[in-house]
């Protein structure tokens, strides 16, 4: 048990470096922090870095993958974090793409992989509907066989970026027979068939994130069926499990709980910089040594992977502390702005306003209350783990 | 030893939340929000008929001579309701600066307007550096003739966009840090030299930063003594934060509630949510944090009541445990709502927000935890 770094993942870890400071350029990073711009500016640093062959790291090498080392993966992470690098869009990449290399026809694999390794389709996620959010496997949206097809009706909620997506992957009902898990398929669906309708859900953050996606007789061919007929929930399990991981977050966290110390230095009240009081380094504190051991629960699990294993019932460990570090981290962006934090700044510049950081906290903070919601609560995660890991 | 209001009292509060039940739908509360102001004009003419605005004012100036009990009461319905209009700006801190400033012809003719639902004000204490010290102040006064010439910026002042006539602290003498030599200017908002930027805080309050420069007051236009306008902050800010508590108490009610509520109609796993013993504790938890909150606002209120000795740590206490519980319930409201607390179209969020607003009014929980520790320890 060690955690040295040989020479040759130091040189690693330096070649990353470089790359980051030299294609992350601080015009593209603004681009990506604006809502606005959002979509097309991800998409452009997605292509660059699926350029450099590092766009899906776990990907088997013969689809794109690194092959990288459990160390070398870890190194391009913190390298990535610290340098304010967003992750990428997860749906396509961590998500579906997983599902489609483990479960997925020769055929799928040849359609889909190469344009989500390209970053050419933007996928986006079918899971909730109205009557099944934590009960996931309650989903009514009904796909019935004609011919070649399957016709779908019903509806799907809280599907973010919706509004961009040429794919959705769908959990949909086939046998209505039988009950919840079983009878559920796994379908692709292009989002410019006929009958899918996309509507705006204004949240909380006001920000243009969620969507609910109608779907009124719409036809998919059988040929978009991941696997069997009726066992959609077992590949929708594994998917869950690597969307626990990824919505963790860990090494974002780092870099922001250091981009808060910097407000923390330049704050001041009663003329002394926030971080000179006692309160606020404990506060820090606090975060700071959740944010260390799950730095290294992340690492058992990494190894765990490496083995050959799967992420199994430890990725809901991984969600459940990362999601509520991220929002002790909000919670503090939040309490350093003070009378700042619920300032909408609008149309109006950082300079009217008097600072960058209020609006931000806001918003962070505002979205930041799906992380404990989405990807399966936190309530079923403590769920999962207490039946999968304590056998409760 | 009675908890109990009076029938005058409750009377008040029938009122109030007979306004908020027919008048003030969340529907009509985001029309009013969106308004120019931020608020509903003919709201605040409403107001005035029912002679809310005249509560708290002593009856020498015109008021209803109210007790800290009244403002308590409408505050609270205020809360349940989510009312957007700037009774906290215009009412209690600029009327209430006044109030406390004396009882000459200003004020008497201020003060009558302020009842009759003409006139708005605002008090901009905030500057960019100041975050919770109020006597954090660098604006400046300096006499010339019959004027003061005033310089500097107030930031995130609330009602200053709708404010016809602002208060504005100002230092007079003194460091930027000292107590003595604040003094209170009242400024007429479309007075030349000064300059507005108003925008939104999540709340949906309209706020302004304010640029003064050059901005001549005349020497009439001072407020309370030269030198010594900290005090009288001090006193209209602990009745105002008394009173922001109270809208809080009624917020976390309404959250705790309306979460309640919606664990009895949705179903997941063939039953509904709040048949679940892991999600009752949790809103045992919001009731009981929203109780413990309610005790320290009426003990706050008693003792502000009685001009106890105790009415300072009282305050600071129950404005640490508005902070405290509301992060509680404005998060577990949301939580147990899942993806429905995420939108906009359900109140839960907005009722968040203000308890939010409020933790920040005057000093968030963090910083009232350490000044009631340096009371008790001192």
């Amino acid at each position: 048990m060690d955690t040295n770094f040989s020479p040759e993942d130091l040189a690693f870890r330096d070649q990353v470096r470089t790359f980051f400071q030299d294609e992350f350029t601080t015009e593209l990073a603004a681009r990506i922090a604006t809502p606005t711009s959002h979509a097309v500016a991800i998409v452009e640093w997605q292509k660059i870095l699926a350029k450099k062959g590092w766009i899906a790291p776990n990907w088997p090498v013969e689809h794109g993958g690194t092959g990288w080392s459990i160390t070398q993966d870890y190194l391009f992470e913190r390298e990535r974090a610290a340098a304010g690098v967003p992750d990428v869009v997860p749906f396509g990449l961590k998500m579906v793409g997983q599902v489609i290399i483990a479960f997925g026809s020769d055929t799928q694999k040849q359609q889909f992989l190469p344009r989500i390794y390209n970053s050419d389709d933007w996928w986006c996620q079918g899971y909730s509907e109205p009557g099944a959010g934590s009960d996931l496997a309650a989903l009514k949206t009904r796909a019935e066989r004609h011919g070649d097809d399957y016709i779908v009706n019903g509806a799907k909620i809280w599907t973010t970026y919706a509004q961009y997506a040429d794919w959705i992957f769908c959990l949909v009902r086939t046998d209505p027979t039988s009950k919840k898990q079983s009878g559920i398929s796994f379908l692709l669906i292009d989002m410019k068939t006929p009958g899918i309708t996309v509507n705006k859900i204004d949240s909380i953050d006001e920000n243009h994130t969620l969507n609910e996606v109608v779907f009124d007789n719409v036809r998919v061919p059988v040929a978009n069926r991941i696997g069997e007929e009726n066992k959609g929930w077992t590949y929708a399990k594994v998917l869950l499990a690597h969307e626990r991981t990824a919505i963790a977050e860990i090494a974002k966290s780092g870099h922001y709980l250091a981009d808060l110390k910097a407000i923390a230095k330049e704050e001041i009240s009663g003329g002394k910089a926030l971080i000179e009081d006692t309160l606020i380094q404990h506060r820090f504190a606090n975060i700071e040594i959740e944010l260390m051991a799950l730095e290294f629960t992340e690492l058992r699990v990494l190894s765990s992977f490496a083995e050959g294993k799967g992420p199994g019932p430890e990725s809901s460990l991984l969600k459940i502390k990362g999601t509520e570090v991220q929002q002790a981290i909000q919670q503090l962006r939040m309490d350093l702005a003070g009378y700042y934090s619920g300032v909408v700044t609008g149309e109006l510049s950082n300079e009217q306003i008097g600072h960058a950081f209020g609006d931000r906290a806001r918003r962070e903070f505002m979205y930041g209350r799906a992380a404990t919601i989405y990807g399966g609560s936190n309530e079923v995660q403590k769920n999962i783990t207490a039946k999968a890991v304590l056998g409760l | 030893m009675n908890f109990n209001i009076s029938e005058e009292q409750a009377m008040i509060k029938d009122s109030v939340a007979r306004f908020v039940t027919d008048d003030y739908s969340f529907d009509k509360r985001k029309k009013n929000v969106a308004m120019e102001a931020g608020f509903n004009p003919a709201n605040w003419q409403t107001f005035a008929e029912l002679g809310w605005l005249s509560i708290p004012f002593p009856e020498a100036l015109g008021g209803f001579g109210g007790s800290v009990v009244d403002t308590m009461v409408i505050m609270e319905e205020f809360g349940k309701g989510l009312v957007a209009e700037p009774y906290v700006a215009t009412v209690l801190l600029f009327g209430g600066l006044l109030a406390h400033s004396g009882e000459g012809e200003l004020q008497q003719q201020l003060i009558a307007k302020i009842i009759d639902g003409s006139l708005q004000g605002s008090f901009a204490y905030l500057e960019r550096q100041s975050r919770f010290e109020l006597s954090d102040v660098k604006s400046s006064a300096v006499p010339k003739g019959e004027n003061y010439l005033l310089n500097g910026e107030k930031t995130v002042v609330f009602n200053g966009s709708a404010a016809e006539k602002i208060i504005i602290s100002a230092r007079t003498s003194g460091g930027q840090f000292d107590k003595n030599g604040i003094s209170l200017f009242i400024v007429d908002a479309d007075t030349d030299g000064l300059s507005r930027t108003d925008y939104r805080l999540m709340d949906g309050q309209r706020v302004a930063n304010i640029t003064l420069n050059n901005v001549a007051v005349s020497k009439s236009r001072l407020i309370g003594e030269l030198h010594q306008g900290f005090s009288l902050i001090q006193s209209v800010v602990a009745e105002t934060t008394r009173a922001i508590c109270a809208e809080a108490v009624g917020i976390m009610q309404k959250l705790t509630e309306t979460t309640v509520e919606y664990s009895k109609t949705r179903e997941q796993f063939g039953t509904a949510i709040g048949k679940f013993q892991a999600l009752q504790h949790r809103m045992v938890d919001m009731f009981i944090a929203g109780e413990q909150t309610r005790s320290l606002l009426y003990r706050a209120v008693c003792s502000a009541n009685a001009n106890s000795d105790d009415s300072e740590k009282d305050l600071l206490a129950l404005k640490v445990m508005v902070g405290r519980a509301g992060t509680l319930i404005g998060g577990e409201a949301i939580q147990l709502h899942g993806g429905m607390g995420m939108t906009d179209e359900l109140d839960v969020g907005h009722y968040v927000k203000r308890l939010m607003m409020i933790n920040t009014t005057f000093g968030d929980a963090d910083y009232n935890q350490v000044r009631f520790s340096k009371l008790l320890n001192r």
